[in-house]
């Protein structure tokens, strides 16, 4: 089942794969990627139900013209996820990873637990200043994924004091102990900051991460 | 309603049109002689072209075609669904480039003067002589608070942020009337005359049935995070290769920068003017629109180009 979220002028597809009674399980995507059509084999054991957010440019989401796009607006698209389901655990792959960072930090009293895994776009586009380049992309037809969100979201800047400042804040200001883990086997900068902060766990793979936040 | 209210020197400009920008319509402006040497305009954040009306007639009197156009969600050109500074950029480009392909000068305001720095940078080819008017960045000081503070803080802004995001869809801005409109951005702007004010509204903002609401998007909102650091903006300064004038409102309001002449100084280009002005807030071209086009002039007039 596919549940239509309006945010802001984009509609968001939320897809629901499992139903079931407790706290929901939400997937995010990679880079270029979308809901996958049936719960991940890693996500078989969670007793609740499992749904996937298409971000916007991708999926059965909105493909808007003229890009424009940022890590920070997709953090939005999260929270209209959340704001449907009520408190979840969320798990990311690559930058979906990121962006359930972002969320948890930025919505510590929704998000119950946030993994960060492999995937497409987890290291984004470096740590600080890069040389100046104005993108010019001929794409005429709208279909996802959206090749603006592909060229901006590949070289979205990630310091790690910012992305830390997000984990800080998901670890002390969340009811749970340990609300981040990363089972990321690759860690970009940003993601080492994050592994480096106190709170935040690791674990080898996503069933297992994912298998933290069952209680 | 046209607009009825006048203000003097305001001209509106004598062509309008719009520019497909990758899709999305920019609302484009021109004063002056079409056959003239182009010359762009770039408003700053939450302003319009409109806010041009008194400063470009006096530099199209001069002998340029001056181009302004309203950047993405503001004035009349079309809402997105995503905002981004690198969006700005390519709007930008696309509005230039439907004008000329040739370097020109580019002045720009607050925002619209920093947009302008990168984009000199990006495009060294296209950017003739590059004046940033009380849009020169600083490297703002965090106040010195703990780290858990600071979260707190942080965390804050993100909530509200969010918040906001969550009631934009569909969501339409505060009617009023003109005076109620002008007084609003008189708040945010308290240098300049009510006059002035109600004169933008007839521009800026449309009359509903129920009163005038500002056009721009109501999604957009002041303030935001991000991993931006504005030290980043510095440290592009000393690179730019073509004429700089750097103007600077020393009168510190709310909408402006902050930035002081020490900030600066240091980062700017190689041969750069720079003209800090005492008893001047942030919008110098509307505080003093004569002696901004004297400045401006000037320092076309100092820097011919020459063509190979």
């Amino acid at each position: 089942m596919t549940t239509t979220l309006q945010h802001n002028a984009v509609r968001l597809a939320l897809h629901e794969l499992r139903g079931g009674t407790g706290r929901p399980l939400l997937l995010l995507h990679g880079l270029g990627e979308a809901t996958p059509a049936e719960v991940p084999p890693w996500a078989q054991g969670w007793p609740g139900p499992v749904c996937g957010l298409d971000f916007t440019g991708h999926g059965a989401s909105t493909v808007p013209e003229g890009g424009g796009y940022s890590c920070e607006v997709l953090m939005a698209d999260a929270d209209a996820a959340l704001a449907h389901l009520g408190p979840s655990t969320v798990v990311g792959r690559g930058l979906g990873g990121y962006v359930a960072l972002l969320i948890a930090g930025a919505r510590p009293s929704l998000v119950e637990g946030a993994v960060i895994g492999d995937g497409p776009g987890l290291a984004g586009g470096g740590t600080g200043l890069h040389s100046a380049v104005i993108l010019e992309l001929r794409s005429d037809v709208p279909v996802p994924p959206d090749p603006w969100a592909m060229a901006e979201l590949s070289r979205d800047l990630r310091p790690p004091d910012y992305a830390s400042s997000f984990a800080r804040q998901a670890t002390q200001l969340s009811s749970r102990p340990e609300p981040i883990a990363v089972c990321a086997r690759w860690r970009p900068p940003w993601l080492e900051a994050v592994v480096a902060e106190p709170g935040v766990v690791t674990a080898p793979t996503l069933e297992r991460a994912v298998a933290l936040y069952v209680r | 309603m046209a607009a009825t209210i006048t203000y003097p020197g305001a001209r509106r400009p004598d062509r309008s049109y719009g520019v497909d920008a990758n899709g999305l319509s920019i609302a484009t402006y021109e004063w002056g002689d079409p056959d003239a040497p182009p010359l762009f305009l770039v408003h700053g954040g939450f302003d319009f072209a409109g806010t041009f009306d008194v400063f470009a007639p006096l530099l199209a009197a001069a002998g340029h075609r001056v181009v302004a156009w309203d950047q993405r969600g503001h004035g009349d050109s079309e809402h997105a669904a995503l905002y981004s500074w690198d969006a700005d950029l390519r709007d930008a480009v696309a509005v230039m480039s439907s004008v000329t392909t040739q370097a020109a000068p580019v002045v720009g305001h607050s925002k619209g003067g920093n947009l302008a720095m990168q984009l000199a940078e990006a495009m060294p080819h296209r950017v003739s002589h590059l004046v940033n008017l009380d849009g020169l960045p600083s490297r703002r000081v965090a106040p010195d608070v703990p780290n858990h503070d600071r979260t707190r803080m942080l965390a804050a802004e993100l909530q509200g942020w969010l918040d906001h995001r969550r009631v934009t869809a569909g969501a339409l801005r505060k009617p009023g009337t003109i005076e109620e409109l002008a007084a609003r951005r008189g708040r945010m702007n308290p240098r300049l005359s009510p006059e002035w004010l109600r004169y933008l509204v007839t521009v800026g903002a449309r009359e509903d049935a129920d009163g005038w609401r500002w056009k721009i998007d109501p999604s957009m909102r002041f303030g935001g995070f991000g991993p931006w650091r504005p030290e980043w903006s510095l440290q592009r300064m000393p690179g730019l290769s073509m004429p700089f004038l750097g103007v600077l409102g020393l009168e510190l309001e709310d909408m402006g920068w902050g930035t002081k002449p020490d900030d600066v100084v240091p980062y700017l280009p190689d041969g750069a003017r720079f003209v800090p002005l005492e008893g001047v807030g942030h919008f110098v071209h509307i505080e003093q629109p004569e002696r901004m086009r004297d400045l401006v002039l000037e320092f076309l007039a100092d820097h011919p180009v020459h063509r190979r």
